[in-house]
């Protein structure tokens, strides 16, 4: 059998055989074409797959503890941690020799700081064994440590650092969600509905973010039509009109609202005058939930408006006409047949402002007040104040599943490929 | 031709010599606040000390906003590309803690007083942590309008007290400040706050305390919100950093008093980044810029109180307006009658848990 098809396969002018020279010829083209997408893949990986699985690690990392004190959380591990006992001396041992190591490399107070993320008072604990340890020098360890600081004495104290030696934690998770972890006795519960603040967030986030895409969808779909019907050379000083405010500063224009929305503000002051309120009853309009949607519905309206205006200058006019000219009301002719043919662009648009206004967290920040603020306002907060980027990164996981998951459901409903950008 | 010629000629030596030059030149990076604050620094650290050592050359980066998150990002990457930061305490002690800032030997690394005071000495209590070298005493602290209230105001309450004195207050978005001054007008003696405020129980009254005001407060986020807002007669009362308020009485001469009952003390200083390429210079730098004179002399351009004792007899006139600096100073007599210095030590153990609760107060 094999000889037979050795037999009849084609061969080219050197010998070999048409398939595999083919194949030879093909790969080279791949290669080619790989090279010359590599540095599209390679930019793509470093600037944004790297940084996400970064993210998804800093999550759950919780190595701290570990490294720094890789004795005291071995020896820990022969400790029943609801035993209702101390820890043994070996432990306390431990604890002595490697904060004294620690304290030479200045780490104690990193393990003080991790710590202190799941209870208040380690940050100083450690601060102060670093420079209590150095007197340490006999055994007895348990007395001298527990004699330098009480807090050492208390089962907490050692229950909270067992559970949090292993490489990695569901802690940040669980503080994402407004779930907390009883280290007396390992349970998980969540927190009371007044201590309550992420689960909270995230919900306010996304109805906002709806509103917001709501709101740009009806002020921007009668602008997107007038732009697409208008002659060209109106549509393009009008679309200038669309894009100047998209060149200027995020920061400027939110402050511009606020010189217009605040109490004392231009709006409040030109409704005075028209007598439509009081002097007393001026509106509040900024610094709660509706300033953040104002700002934002007109921060992100070009968004709305671009890809509606591209897809709509593509439905040819004679469409809405044929069908009044069969009969059909005006209004039927456009609900049925030219609303149709801007899903693409409504899809577009919609998914564009919402993933947009979810991340949100500057404009929320300066016209928000307490009503108005974003779960993006705590992720910011925990990187760049708190520092706990664990929880940072946990909370920006769960708003990543939170867009992906809304994007499922786009796909599903209206259908991913139905979306034109442009 | 000859003239052509002998002219490229002499533009190419200048070109050359110009570029070996900035090759010698070094460049320190300094990362400070911004706005008014670095202008002081600039005029009085920067500006003589470039003058003195024609080889440095001070980059003034204004992000120390963000400049412990970014040191951290910087320290992990391995890239640390800051030579000095301009930090407040409580950052200070946690860059410390997490090892990112070289531990500072004050007295051999920083000048004696004129007298010969060791420099530990002369800045006494406020080294709050080994890696910090303090510069500034600011105080949060609050400004009112005068031609909004029916009476001057005098005491802290008086932010409590809605009925005496109604209309909008602008507090800082966090529980700093605001929980020890709600517990104060809630009655609790003063060198007693911490010990209510670290329980569970005290945390609910200082936030019962702050309830009763919660549907007039406007937050704020950053420094530059109060003065704006009382501007604009948006509030009537609002808290942030005394220089602000200083540059709103004395430079824009707009209707605010001040509010100096229970101003909370806080400071600011320096820290060096550990991985700074230029370690050497940037001690040098600081040797001077941190001496009795330079800290004098930037209080001629912002009202912030040096942080050496040896500086109060030397600090003067404010450099432009002319006027005397010494009673705009929060540590000025008259003015720090009440105060509390921010207990940096309480609040790095309890920030993360307070935050939480607070900002749980805040969505209630």
């Amino acid at each position: 059998m094999e000889k037979i098809q050795e037999k009849i396969s084609l061969v080219t002018a050197d010998g070999t055989p048409l398939k595999i020279s083919l194949a030879r010829a093909q790969r080279r083209g791949k290669m080619v074409a790989f090279m010359m997408v590599f540095p599209l893949l390679f930019f793509v990986a470093i600037a944004f797959i790297v940084p996400i699985a970064d993210m998804l690690l800093f999550s759950i990392d919780n190595s701290i503890v570990k490294n720094i004190l890789p004795k005291t959380t071995e020896a820990l591990k022969d400790w029943s941690e609801y035993s209702g006992e101390l820890p043994d001396e070996v432990v306390f041992a431990a604890m002595v020799e490697e904060i004294k190591s620690a304290k030479a490399a200045k780490q104690h107070t990193k393990v003080g700081g991790r710590l202190n993320y799941e209870s208040s008072g380690f940050s100083s604990l450690f601060r102060k064994a670093g420079r209590k340890v150095k007197k340490i020098k006999n055994p007895p360890f348990k007395e001298a440590l527990i004699e330098s600081d009480k807090l050492w004495g208390e089962i907490y104290t050692w229950q909270v650092i067992k559970q949090n030696s292993s490489d990695y934690t569901d802690g940040y998770y669980l503080a994402a969600l407004d779930f907390k972890r009883k280290f007396e006795s390992g349970k998980i519960e969540s927190l009371p509905e007044k201590d309550s603040i992420y689960l909270k967030l995230f919900f306010r986030t996304i109805v906002i973010s709806f509103v917001i895409v709501f709101l740009t969808l009806v002020i921007g779909f009668p602008l997107s039509y007038m732009l697409s019907t208008v002659s060209t050379r109106t549509s393009n000083i009008l679309i200038i009109f669309v894009l100047l405010p998209f060149w200027t500063s995020l920061l400027v224009r939110t402050t511009s609202w606020i010189a217009l929305l605040q109490q004392e503000g231009v709006i409040n002051d030109f409704l005075i005058f028209i007598g439509f309120i009081t002097e007393d009853g001026r509106l509040a309009m900024i610094h709660n939930a509706t300033g953040t949607v104002i700002a934002m519905t007109h921060i992100l309206l070009p968004f709305m408006i671009l890809p509606l205006f591209s897809v709509m200058k593509t439905i040819p006019k004679s469409y809405v006409r044929a069908a009044i000219s069969l009969g059909a009301h005006p209004w039927k002719a456009f609900w049925k047949i030219y609303f149709p043919n801007t899903a693409p662009g409504i899809g577009a648009g919609s998914i564009l402002v919402f993933i947009l206004a979810i991340g949100y967290y500057i404009t929320p920040a300066l016209v928000g007040g307490v009503s108005g603020t974003f779960i993006s306002n705590r992720i910011a907060y925990h990187i760049s104040n708190s520092l706990n980027w664990g929880l940072g990164s946990a909370i920006g996981v769960i708003l990543l599943g939170i867009v992906l998951l809304f994007f499922v459901f786009y796909d599903r409903i209206v259908g991913i490929n139905n979306m034109k950008l442009g | 031709m000859k003239n052509f010629m002998r002219n490229m000629m002499a533009t190419a030596v200048m070109a050359t010599l110009g570029f070996v030059g900035q090759a010698i030149a070094k460049d320190l990076v300094v990362v400070s606040w911004g706005g008014a604050y670095t202008a002081s620094q600039q005029n009085a650290y920067h500006a003589p000390y470039m003058k003195n050592n024609p080889g440095i050359k001070i980059i003034n980066d204004d992000s120390a906003g963000t400049a412990v998150a970014k040191l951290r990002a910087m320290n992990e990457a391995g890239n640390v590309t800051w030579d000095l930061v301009d930090v407040v305490a409580a950052d200070a002690m946690r860059l410390c803690d997490e090892g990112l800032a070289e531990v500072i030997n004050h007295d051999k690394d920083l000048a004696a007083a004129p007298d010969g005071t060791s420099a530990s000495k002369d800045f006494g209590g406020l080294i709050v942590s080994e890696c910090f070298i303090p510069q500034i005493v600011y105080s949060t602290t609050f400004g009112y309008r005068t031609d909004k209230v029916s009476r001057p105001m005098s005491s802290i309450c008086d932010i409590f007290d809605t009925k005496s004195f109604p209309g909008k207050r602008s507090l800082q978005k966090s529980p700093l400040g605001n929980m020890e001054w709600a517990l104060i007008c809630d009655g609790v003696a003063p060198d007693k706050i911490f010990d209510v405020l670290g329980t569970s129980k005290g945390a609910d009254r200082a936030l019962a305390k702050l309830t009763t005001i919660k549907s007039d407060v406007v937050w704020w986020t950053a420094g530059a919100q109060t003065p704006q807002l009382l501007a604009d007669g948006e509030v009537v009362v609002g808290s942030t950093y005394n220089g602000r308020l200083f540059k709103m009485i004395a430079v824009d001469k707009q209707p605010v008093a001040m509010l100096w009952d229970w101003q909370i003390f806080d400071l600011d200083g320096w820290i060096v980044p550990k991985g700074t390429k230029n370690k050497a210079e940037v001690m040098k730098y600081l040797r001077f810029a941190t001496d009795t004179q330079r800290l004098a002399d930037q209080s001629k351009w912002i009202s912030y109180g040096p942080a050496r004792a040896s500086s109060a007899p030397f600090v003067g006139k404010h450099a432009t307006l002319g006027i005397d600096m010494a009673p705009h100073m929060p540590t000025d007599p008259n003015n720090s009658k009440t105060t509390l210095l921010t207990n940096y030590e309480f609040w790095a153990d309890n920030k993360d848990d307070l935050d939480a609760k607070f900002n749980a107060w805040l969505l209630k």
